[in-house]
């Protein structure tokens, strides 16, 4: 016979693992991510700004470290956080009105945000890379 | 808190290959989540074929089918099989719905079902929804007032009748509470979605009287403000409703009442 078992021994069911991901709850954690590399975006700035105000030697450091492929890889990808946590924003703003927020159309926003963020940072590099 | 590994107890094993049933040609494979409180073990997914051309074609008529054909242990909660009662709600093919509306031909491959997401298992499919019940019972999901009592009832305009569409066809099913990573990581303080639909059907009807206690009690940190808009909750509510909409208004209310 099943005698009562106690609530601590029952198992948890899976989650995370079992779920399959909606493009929106996708861009929940990319919201979150992106603003959290802000930080160390930021950071990079801001030591290329102490660089820049130290010696000729430290900013011809700091340049020749975020000239490079990997330091224009990284550089590339702070833009794309940029954007993409700029965008992002907007459609949290969207929401706060308690506007778009249909099924359908918060898929829809998910896509156009994550499109948007990669023309966005295209563009970017392009002209980026025109000008100088 | 954020844990995304499975508690030891709580780790999937590979279970039991149920034999075809004979003479079957057009079989569909189950894979189904089994934990018995009874043998000590861990969870396991249990596979099993079902003859299709002998069943119905929603997941519920699937999973009777094994429970009269294969195994009779296999436990899930069942009730109206219309969509109405909630009682069969589940996760099937990676989301939460109902597995008495969900058409078994709407999957592709192997159909998995498991119980609710990050619940306690009481038996394979049968989540322990005691927190959630508890969580909706704080809101008071019923009319108060303090006017005195009509003699007939409590009248309403159509327009204001109106407003509770989207938020009275709840079923109570918990597929959207339990499709939200907040509520998977801050169950304990956060109410959840299907929780927050149920408070805010009740401050937003022109007939409850107590719409500033309403709010007080829901202005925290956790019992509301854990909504980030994931949105899982409008992804995966059967009935089409939207959670999510329902506690962006419930937020729009508290900044109305501050200005």
């Amino acid at each position: 016979m099943s005698r009562p078992t106690a609530a601590a021994k029952r198992p948890l069911s899976p989650h995370l693992t079992i779920y399959r991901w909606p493009v929106t709850m996708t861009l929940s954690i990319v919201h979150r991510v992106t603003g959290g590399a802000l930080y160390v975006g930021t950071l990079l700035v801001a030591w290329w700004l102490v660089a820049a105000a130290t010696s000729e030697d430290w900013f011809n450091t700091a340049n020749a470290v975020m000239g490079s492929i990997l330091g224009q890889l990284v550089l590339i990808g702070f833009t794309w956080a940029m954007f993409m946590h700029t965008v992002g924003g907007l459609r949290h703003m969207l929401w706060d009105t308690g506007v778009a927020m249909e099924k359908h159309v918060s898929t829809q926003t998910a896509w156009a945000s994550l499109v948007a963020s990669l023309v966005l940072t295209a563009l970017t590099w392009v002209a980026l890379y025109l000008v100088v | 808190m954020v844990e995304l590994t499975l508690p030891k107890n709580s780790q999937i094993r590979t279970g039991k290959t149920w034999p075809k049933p004979a003479g079957a040609t057009n079989l569909r494979e189950y894979k189904i989540y089994r934990w018995s409180p009874d043998d000590g073990q861990n969870p396991s997914i249990d596979t099993y074929f079902v003859d299709a051309d002998d069943c119905g074609p929603m997941v519920l008529d699937a999973l009777l089918w094994i429970k009269n054909n294969i195994d009779p242990t296999l436990t899930l909660r069942r009730s109206c099989r219309e969509g109405i009662c909630g009682s069969c709600a589940m996760n099937i093919d990676g989301s939460n719905t109902l597995a008495c509306t969900k058409g078994a031909d709407d999957i592709t491959g192997a159909v998995k079902i498991y119980p609710l997401p990050h619940m306690p298992v009481v038996k394979d499919l049968v989540p322990d929804l005691t927190v959630p019940y508890a969580q909706l019972t704080s809101i008071e999901p019923y009319l108060k007032t303090v006017s005195p009592e009509p003699a007939k009832e409590w009248l309403q305009s159509h327009e204001d009748r109106q407003k509770l569409d989207g938020l009275y066809e709840c079923i109570l099913c918990f597929c959207c509470q339990t499709s939200c990573p907040s509520y998977w990581w801050n169950g304990d303080r956060y109410l959840g979605p299907a929780v927050l639909l149920q408070a805010y059907r009740w401050l937003i009807d022109s007939r409850d009287e107590a719409t500033g206690e309403r709010l007080d009690n829901l202005e925290d940190p956790f019992r509301l403000y854990r909504c980030h808009t994931i949105m899982n909750c409008a992804q995966t509510c059967p009935k089409g409703l939207n959670p999510a909409k329902a506690i962006a208004e419930i937020k729009k209310m508290m900044v109305e009442r501050h200005v």
